[in-house]
């Protein structure tokens, strides 16, 4: 049987991250899922601080866990707001509507 | 060996629904994937023994977060299955920086790079033999206490944030002014009366006058 250490958790963590980036990629006119996907990379960046705060027998990684977790609300929080404003001035939450600003061709 | 077992199992079923997150054609689908993703997640912190990190995980991601998901999912009305479209042609690129990437990571994990050994001395070592959640709040209050002032700041500019951007004042919507409401006096309001007539309403006037004056009397 194997012995889970450290390394398993961090290759979770990164199985978890590329999860994440392959869901930006391939939703990308959803603008929720992406905001979504968001959410799982900075899950698996919570994995790795407190694996590690874990196996250094080091309390800094579950605070600075903690820390991103405020800081991942807080971003979604605007994140959906900003969403919301979109929708009502587009009728749609496709990214490839969010081109007003872009040089004319 | 149990601790394995419970490993493997949380580790796959995050990958399982995190997976379910990013390919579901529903988004409620990947609300709930998401949910349950973040469940596995908290099985492992607690696993790890960060029990509290693991139920605030809980709390804020399933309480707060999907919640927060699925308001705005209902709120607006979109064709999902548009959105959807293009799928495929996205989906060489995405494996493509993914393949990348993890091969990175993986590279430098595998190669050794994170062991223990290596890795500096542990700047916080838990002071004493109490809970989780008791270590956690002698670092949090005491080491980073600025750190933990400016992070309850960020979620007020967050929350002030959130609020200018969705509020919007929307002409044609009658709204109670109270002060008015108060300042009102009896003299200014409108009466239904039935005036007798050739009396007019004057009388109304007279009525009052007198029923005030029978009620000073009684006082």
């Amino acid at each position: 049987m194997l012995n889970i250490g450290l390394t398993h958790f961090l290759t979770l963590a990164a199985l978890l991250w590329t999860l994440g980036i392959l869901g930006i990629f391939i939703n990308r006119k959803n603008i929720i899922v992406i905001l979504m996907c968001l959410e799982l990379m900075l899950l698996s960046v919570n994995l790795t601080f407190v694996s590690f705060g874990a196996f250094m027998a080091d309390l800094a990684g579950q605070v600075f866990a903690f820390f991103i977790l405020t800081v991942a609300a807080a971003e979604l929080a605007i994140g959906l707001a900003i969403l919301v404003l979109f929708y009502r001035n587009r009728r749609s939450i496709d990214v490839e509507a969010a081109s007003q600003l872009r040089e004319q061709v | 060996m149990i601790g394995d077992l419970l490993f493997l199992m949380l580790a796959g079923g995050l990958l399982l629904f995190a997976s379910m997150v990013v390919l579901a054609k529903n988004p409620m689908l990947c609300v709930l994937g998401l949910v349950a993703t973040f469940f596995n997640a908290a099985g492992l912190f607690i696993l790890l023994g960060a029990e509290f990190l693991g139920l605030l995980m809980i709390m804020v991601y399933v309480g707060a977060i999907a919640v927060m998901f699925l308001f705005v999912l209902m709120t607006i009305d979109i064709d999902f299955a548009e959105l959807k479209e293009g799928f495929a042609g996205y989906l060489p690129l995405g494996v493509l920086v993914a393949v990348v990437l993890l091969t990175e990571v993986g590279m430098a994990i595998w190669g050794g790079l994170f062991t223990v050994d290596h890795l500096a001395q542990p700047s916080l070592p838990p002071q004493s033999e109490a809970q989780n959640i008791v270590q956690l709040g002698e670092v949090l209050f005491v080491n980073y206490a600025w750190p933990f002032l400016l992070v309850g700041v960020i979620l007020l500019v967050a929350m002030v944030g959130a609020i200018v951007l969705t509020h919007r004042v929307r002409p044609g919507v009658r709204k109670q002014n109270i002060a008015q409401q108060i300042a009102r006096k009896v003299e200014d309001a409108v009466m239904m009366t039935t005036p007798e007539s050739g009396r007019g309403v004057t009388a109304v006037h007279f009525r009052r006058k007198k029923s005030n004056a029978k009620r000073d009397e009684e006082a």
